[in-house]
C-alpha cells in the first residue's frame, strides 16, 4: 500500500491531481472556519454587485450577497453531491457488475441487459425529468440520489468485464477445490483484484456527480435547499450576468468546477498508469 | 487391466456440451472408460481436444451434459467431500496463487477442505512435510508472495500442496507445459513418487506424447472429443495405424523420439 503510494507519488499529474483536490476539500471543510459563511446575509449597504473590498472580497450578487460566502458553501454542497452520488454509483455498480460478472450465466445476461440499458437511456434527461416532477422536495440529497442511481451502469460495466476475466482464472479454481464458500472467494480471490478499479471507478463517479449536478442546477432544475455552484451559475444567468460581461458573477464558480473535476481526472488517469503497468513508460 | 483392482473412476457415454442451438460446441463426445486404483492413466492430445474439460468433469467443476459418469460407484453428489480425495494441479503455475497473499499462507488454507479439520500445529506440520516433498526449505518461502517465486517454484508449490492434502486421487491437468524440460523431468519425479508412497491413482492430461509413454499404466488418446485410441503405452504405439496418434507422434521433437522409439523398442522385447 505504501509502494503504491510512493509510486503514485512519482507521477507528477497524480502530485498535481490531488493537491488541487486536497485545497478543494480544505477550502470547503475548513472555510467556514476562517470565512463568516452566510448566504442568507443581505449587505445592504453595500448593495448588489458591490465590487471587491476588505469587507467582500470577490464582492456581492445581484441581492447583495457575499461571493466568497456563496463560493465557499457552493463547493461545499456541489462535493457533497459528487461524494453521495459516487458512493451510490460506485457501491451500486460494484455489486452488480461483481455479482454478474462473478456468477456468469443467465444471471449475468439479465444484469448486462439491465446495464446496458442504463447506458443508453441518457442520465441527463432522466435527471430533469425527475427534477421537474418533484418540484418543492428538490434538495441536494434527492439530486445525488438520483444521479447516483442513473450513474451506477458505468461502474457495473467496468467491475463486470475484470469480475468476468477473474472467474476463469486458475486462482479461483484452486480456491474453489480448497473448499472456499463462494463468499470467502469473492471477498478474498476476487475483490483485492478490483480494488484499484473500484477506487478509480470511484473517483471518475465523483467527477461526474459533481458536473451532473452543476448541469441540472445551471439549467434551473437544482437542489432548493441549498446553493451550489450550479446554482450560482443559475443565477449569473437568469439576472444577466453574461450580457452584461459581469464576470464575477460566473466565472469563479466555473473555474472552481473544473478545477475539482480536472484535479480528479488527473487523479484517475495517473492511477490507470500507476495500477495498469502497461501504460507505465 | 488389472480387474482385481477397484473402479476410480468410471465413465459411460459421458458427454459434455456448452452452448446452445447454432452455437453448440460438443467439448467431450460420448467416452467411456474405467480407471482403476493406482493407476497412472495419460489423457493425451492436441488443444481444444477436450481433455482439459474432462480433466474438469472428473474433479466434479463440470457436470456431464448426458452420460453416467461415477466416483468409486457413486454420483458426486457432494462437491466437498469429493475434493477431499481428488485433487487437482493445474497448467499455469503463475495464475494459480492469489497474488495479495502469501504462498505459506494459501497452502494452509488448502487444509481447509480435509474433513477432519486439523490442528494448527499440524496444518503448519503437514505443509512443512509437502514442502520437503518437493525439496523445498520451509524457511525459503516464509514470507514469500506467489510474485516472487519463478515457474518451476511455482508449480512445485503446487505440489507441496498436493504432498500436504494427500489425496487418493491427482487430477494433474497439463502440470508440465508452462516450465522448461529440466523442471518438467522433476515434476514427472514428483508424479511417480506420488504414486509410490502414497498409492494415489494419477490422471495426468498432457499434449506430449512422450511424456504419456514415460510415465503412464494406460494412455487415453482424445481427438475433438472422443477417445480415438486407448491402451497401455505399447498398445498405443502398436496401433499407429490410427492417425490422431500418428500425428501426435510427428509432433515429438526428432530428437526426443528416436529415444523414445528405441526405448519402446527395448520395452517390447
Amino acid at each position: 500500500m505504501l509502494k503504491l503510494l510512493k509510486n503514485l507519488m512519482k507521477s507528477p499529474m497524480f502530485v498535481v491531481g490531488i493537491s488541487i483536490f486536497i485545497l478543494t476539500l480544505l477550502v470547503a471543510i475548513l472555510g467556514p472556519l476562517f470565512y463568516n459563511v452566510d448566504t442568507n446575509f443581505r449587505d445592504i449597504v453595500a448593495g448588489p454587485y458591490a465590487p471587491s473590498s476588505g469587507e467582500h472580497l470577490l464582492g456581492t450578487d445581484h441581492l447583495g450577497r457575499d461571493y466568497v460566502s456563496l463560493l465557499i458553501s457552493g463547493l461545499r454542497s456541489s462535493l457533497y453531491v459528487g461524494f453521495l452520488a459516487g458512493i451510490i454509483a460506485t457501491v451500486l455498480g460494484v455489486f452488480i457488475g461483481l455479482f454478474g460478472g462473478f456468477r456468469g450465466g443467465w444471471i449475468d445476461e439479465v444484469l448486462n441487459m439491465l446495464t446496458n440499458l442504463f447506458i443508453v437511456i441518457p442520465q441527463f434527461v432522466i435527471l430533469v425529468l425527475i427534477s421537474t416532477a418533484v418540484k418543492d422536495g428538490r434538495s441536494l440529497t434527492l439530486i445525488g440520489l438520483i444521479i447516483g442511481l442513473t450513474a451506477w451502469s458505468w461502474s457495473a460495466r467496468a467491475v463486470r468485464a475484470q469480475a468476468s476475466s477473474l472467474r476463469s482464472r486458475d486462482h479461483i479454481a484452486l480456491a474453489r477445490i480448497n473448499g472456499a464458500s463462494s463468499l470467502t472467494i469473492v471477498v478474498k480471490h476476487v475483490l483485492p483484484y478490483l480494488l484499484s478499479y473500484v477506487f478509480m471507478v470511484f473517483i471518475m463517479q465523483v467527477g461526474s456527480g459533481i458536473l451532473s449536478e452543476a448541469s441540472i442546477s445551471m439549467i434551473g432544475l437544482g437542489p432548493l435547499d441549498s446553493t451550489s455552484l450550479g446554482i450560482i451559475l443559475n443565477e449569473a444567468k437568469d439576472n444577466g450576468a453574461l450580457s452584461d460581461s459581469i464576470w464575477i458573477a460566473f466565472l469563479p464558480a466555473t473555474i472552481i468546477i473544473t478545477l475539482t473535476v480536472f484535479a480528479l481526472y488527473l487523479i484517475n488517469t495517473s492511477m490507470e498508469g500507476v495500477f495498469n503497468p502497461r501504460l507505465r513508460k | 487391466m488389472p480387474s482385481n483392482k477397484s473402479i476410480v473412476f468410471s465413465a459411460q457415454n459421458v458427454s459434455k456440451t456448452f452452448g446452445a442451438g447454432k452455437r453448440l460446441k460438443t467439448a467431450v463426445n460420448n467416452v467411456t472408460f474405467d480407471i482403476y486404483d493406482g493407476e497412472i492413466i495419460s489423457i493425451v492430445g492436441g488443444s481444444g481436444c477436450g481433455k482439459s474439460v474432462l480433466a474438469k468433469v472428473m474433479l466434479g467443476l463440470y457436470q456431464p451434459t448426458s452420460g453416467v459418469f461415477l466416483y468409486r460407484d457413486d454420483k458426486i453428489r457432494s462437491l466437498k467431500k469429493h475434493w477431499n480425495e481428488v485433487q487437482s494441479v493445474f497448467q499455469d503455475p503463475f495464475s494459480c496463487f492469489n497474488q495479495f497473499f502469501t504462498i505459506r499462507s494459501q497452502l494452509e488454507d488448502a487444509l481447509n477442505i480435509l474433513e477432519k479439520k486439523p490442528s494448527k500445529e499440524e496444518v503448519k506440520a503437514r505443509v512443512d512435510a509437502g514442502l520437503m516433498a518437493v525439496n523445498v526449505k520451509p524457511a525459503d518461502i516464509e514470507g514469500k508472495y506467489p510474485f516472487e517465486l519463478s515457474g518451476g517454484q511455482m508449480q512445485r508449490m503446487l505440489l507441496a500442496r498436493i504432498f500436504a492434502l494427500k489425496p487418493k486421487v491427482l487430477i494433474a491437468d497439463e502440470p508440465t507445459s508452462m516450465v522448461d524440460a529440466c523442471v518438467r523431468a522433476n515434476i514427472l519425479d514428483y508424479l511417480m513418487k506420488l504414486k509410490q508412497e502414497l498409492q494415489m491413482t494419477i490422471v495426468f492430461v498432457t499434449h506430449d506424447i512422450g511424456l504419456a509413454n514415460y510415465v503412464s499404466d494406460r494412455i487415453f488418446i482424445m481427438h475433438e472429443g472422443s477417445i480415438v485410441n486407448q491402451g497401455t503405452p505399447e498398445e498405443v504405439l502398436d496401433k499407429t495405424d490410427e492417425p490422431h496418434t500418428l500425428k501426435l507422434l510427428d509432433d515429438i521433437p526428432e530428437v526426443h523420439k528416436t529415444e523414445w522409439i528405441k526405448n519402446s523398442h527395448r520395452s517390447k522385447r
